[in-house]
């Protein structure tokens, strides 16, 4: 792997940033050199702080006449050879879907903010939600796998920007930050770190592109003006980059491959954290934002002697089946509160063994501490 | 393909897709009597093409970099490709559904920002991979898969639409044309900003089959017959000119 550790460009210290503006300094400390954006609520600062941030560190800011233009210019720059990305919200995650299956098929590492708000259509432009996780794993037509990541503070708007773009280059794959309007519009302190280690792509002249010898392999990725004679597609392609679109062999070694990359490796990929699960006859399962009211809630119950505990998801996809099987096989209940009709506690169900509630919440509020206290209780 | 352009060629790509009297491999001959003209270095160019035939021409038959991206997204790739890095020569190729119907946005947008960017399109006034739907394109009353009785809809006037949003370069000929074509390609190839050539090209299989052109030379007939040169416009009657494609520089950069 093709791992540095380069200096901060920002002053290592604490700030007071909102997480949009936590997610742009991440992206900024990553490499990111090239933003594509269209302008959508509640991820507009995004694109206002990099527009500035691109201009001081020589990099390439273009507001785009849509968001279809702003993930296809990302895609056309990561060739010439820029770490990029953009950031959008539930209207243009949804617009920007077909290119995200190109770039899943073409191996193009690119990250995406997606600051959710209420949906679906228009939905609460100003107002928090949750709702685009699914959306994220099966948007694109296909078969294709991505990483997505959920921050609940705005350290880790920036630290998990950073971790994207980091996680793109190792796999050549889309990751998303899947942001909600609450956490990328908090203010808070967050500490930058004096150096960051970022991950850059790996060059191999000469070798193919496209393929690898390993069915979970990630192939070196060359730029364009480099005088490899690149041959990229979004049809089926064998591994220098020739059309195979009707050789069905090479469409499913090429399928099974850009999967296999990201399942065979989702050990190394997967984040989460654990609060008092040793003992723990009820277990609140959250992530993103209502990770932190779940938290507070936990911690009141523990503290009263309940036996209650908290997984706390931190990568979204690819998803933390083995975790949640241990979790189901100790656990006498799982209670998944989110600001969702219930998205990722169905997936829950899948691999839990024990009964698993849903809690949902679609007010465009984020939910209070108090209304998940009262939910475990009532299983205690 | 002449031997002596054999170079520009990928060494195994044996023939094109094309079908029997498609005239994009006449653009395509074009092209590349074009780039060798200029001497433009093939490592530095990169060429940019959406969905469809046309967008063919260049993927995989080219021997530089080609980025064959989504249908009607290929200037936002380019763009994206070109704004990172200057150094490419970045030229799309693809045709008139791909490039002004679905990718129209995309196409007014790059005129407008004036991006230094040649933009060929082959316009072969139907959409041809797909079996020979109207198009943005489709003359009025041609008869297509989707408007059996005749298209009801204007066509667009492609260099107008190009012209207003801002090109630098603006230039539309026939691919019966081929000297002149080669010279607008060359000129849209080394004038700094958004350059745009709209290439007339038949496509016998889908589009003369159900207007009556019985064999591919009645549509090369009929097109050379077509087309006049813009400096003649003003010496014919409305009527007159309605039947006729106008041919040449339009913004000369």
């Amino acid at each position: 792997m093709n791992i540095h550790e380069i200096e901060s460009l920002l002053p290592a210290g604490s700030y007071y940033f909102s997480g949009n503006e936590a997610a742009t300094e991440g992206a900024i400390a990553a490499g990111c050199r090239y933003y594509g954006g269209y302008p959508i609520t509640p991820s507009s600062e995004i694109m206002e702080r990099i527009a500035v941030r691109l201009k001081e560190v020589g990099g390439v800011f273009m507001q785009m006449e849509d968001e279809i233009g702003s993930i296809c210019s990302v895609i056309g720059a990561v060739w010439a050879g820029a770490k990029a990305m953009t950031a959008t919200s539930g209207p243009g995650f949804s617009l920007m879907q077909e290119a995200i299956g190109y770039a899943a098929f073409t191996e193009t590492p690119l990250v995406i903010v997606d600051v959710q708000r209420a949906g679906p259509g228009t939905g609460q432009a100003t107002r928090v939600g949750s709702g685009d996780h699914m959306q994220a794993k099966w948007g694109s037509h296909g078969d294709y796998q991505v990483i997505a990541l959920s921050p609940w503070s705005v350290q880790e708007m920036y630290d998990q920007a950073i971790e994207a773009f980091n996680l793109a280059e190792q796999y050549r794959v889309p990751v998303f930050l899947m942001a909600e309007e609450a956490v990328g519009h908090l203010r808070e302190r967050m500490d930058v770190r004096p150096r960051v280690k970022v991950l850059n792509r790996i060059k191999k002249k000469g070798a193919p592109p496209f393929g690898t010898p390993d069915d979970d392999g990630v192939p070196p990725m060359p730029s364009f003006g480099e005088g490899e004679n690149l041959l990229v597609t979004g049809s089926t392609h064998n591994d220098v980059g020739i059309r195979k679109t009707d050789d069905g062999k090479a469409h499913e070694k090429l399928v099974i491959r850009i999967n296999n990359k990201i399942l065979k490796h989702r050990e190394s990929i997967i984040q989460n954290e654990a609060y008092y699960l040793d003992d723990a006859d009820v277990v609140v399962i959250s992530y993103g934002f209502t990770a932190r009211s779940a938290l507070f809630a936990v911690e009141r119950l523990h503290k009263e002697g309940k036996k209650v505990g908290l997984l706390r998801l931190k990568t979204i996809w690819p998803f933390a089946e083995r975790v949640i099987r241990e979790v189901g096989k100790k656990a006498r209940k799982i209670v998944v509160p989110e600001m969702n009709r219930g998205q990722i506690a169905g997936e829950i169900l899948k691999y839990a063994e024990c009964e698993v509630l849903s809690y949902c919440q679609t007010d465009g509020e984020i939910i209070h501490p108090h209304k998940i206290m009262e939910q475990v209780r009532s299983l205690l | 393909m002449a031997r002596d352009l054999e170079a520009y060629l990928r060494s195994d790509v044996k023939s094109t897709p094309f079908c029997p009297g498609c005239g994009h491999g006449i653009l395509m001959n074009a092209i590349l009597r074009a780039i060798d003209d200029l001497h433009l270095p093939m490592e530095k160019m990169l060429f940019v093409s959406g969905i469809g035939c046309a967008a063919w021409i260049p993927s995989p038959n080219f021997n530089a970099d080609t980025l064959h991206t989504l249908h009607g997204r290929a200037i936002a790739f380019a763009t994206g490709a070109k704004m990172f890095n200057p150094e490419l020569k970045v030229v799309v190729i693809s045709g008139d559904g791909d490039l002004t119907s679905i990718g129209g946005n995309h196409l007014i947008h790059a005129a407008r920002r004036d991006i230094d960017l040649t933009v060929i399109c082959a316009n072969n006034m139907i959409y041809g991979m797909t079996g020979g739907q109207v198009a943005s394109t489709t003359p009025l009353g041609a008869s297509t898969a989707t408007s059996v009785e005749g298209n009801i809809y204007r066509p667009f006037d492609l260099c107008k639409l190009v012209q207003a949003a801002g090109a630098s370069y603006v230039a539309r000929y026939s691919v019966t044309q081929v000297v002149s074509l080669k010279e607008a390609i060359k000129k849209a190839m080394s004038t700094k900003g958004f350059t745009f050539v709209e290439v007339l090209s038949p496509c016998p299989t889908q589009y003369g089959r159900r207007n009556r052109f019985d064999a591919p030379t009645d549509m090369l007939k009929t097109l050379m017959e077509s087309c006049i040169p813009v400096e003649e416009v003003e010496r014919l009657s409305g009527e007159a000119l309605k039947e006729k494609i106008v041919t040449g520089e339009f913004i000369h950069g």
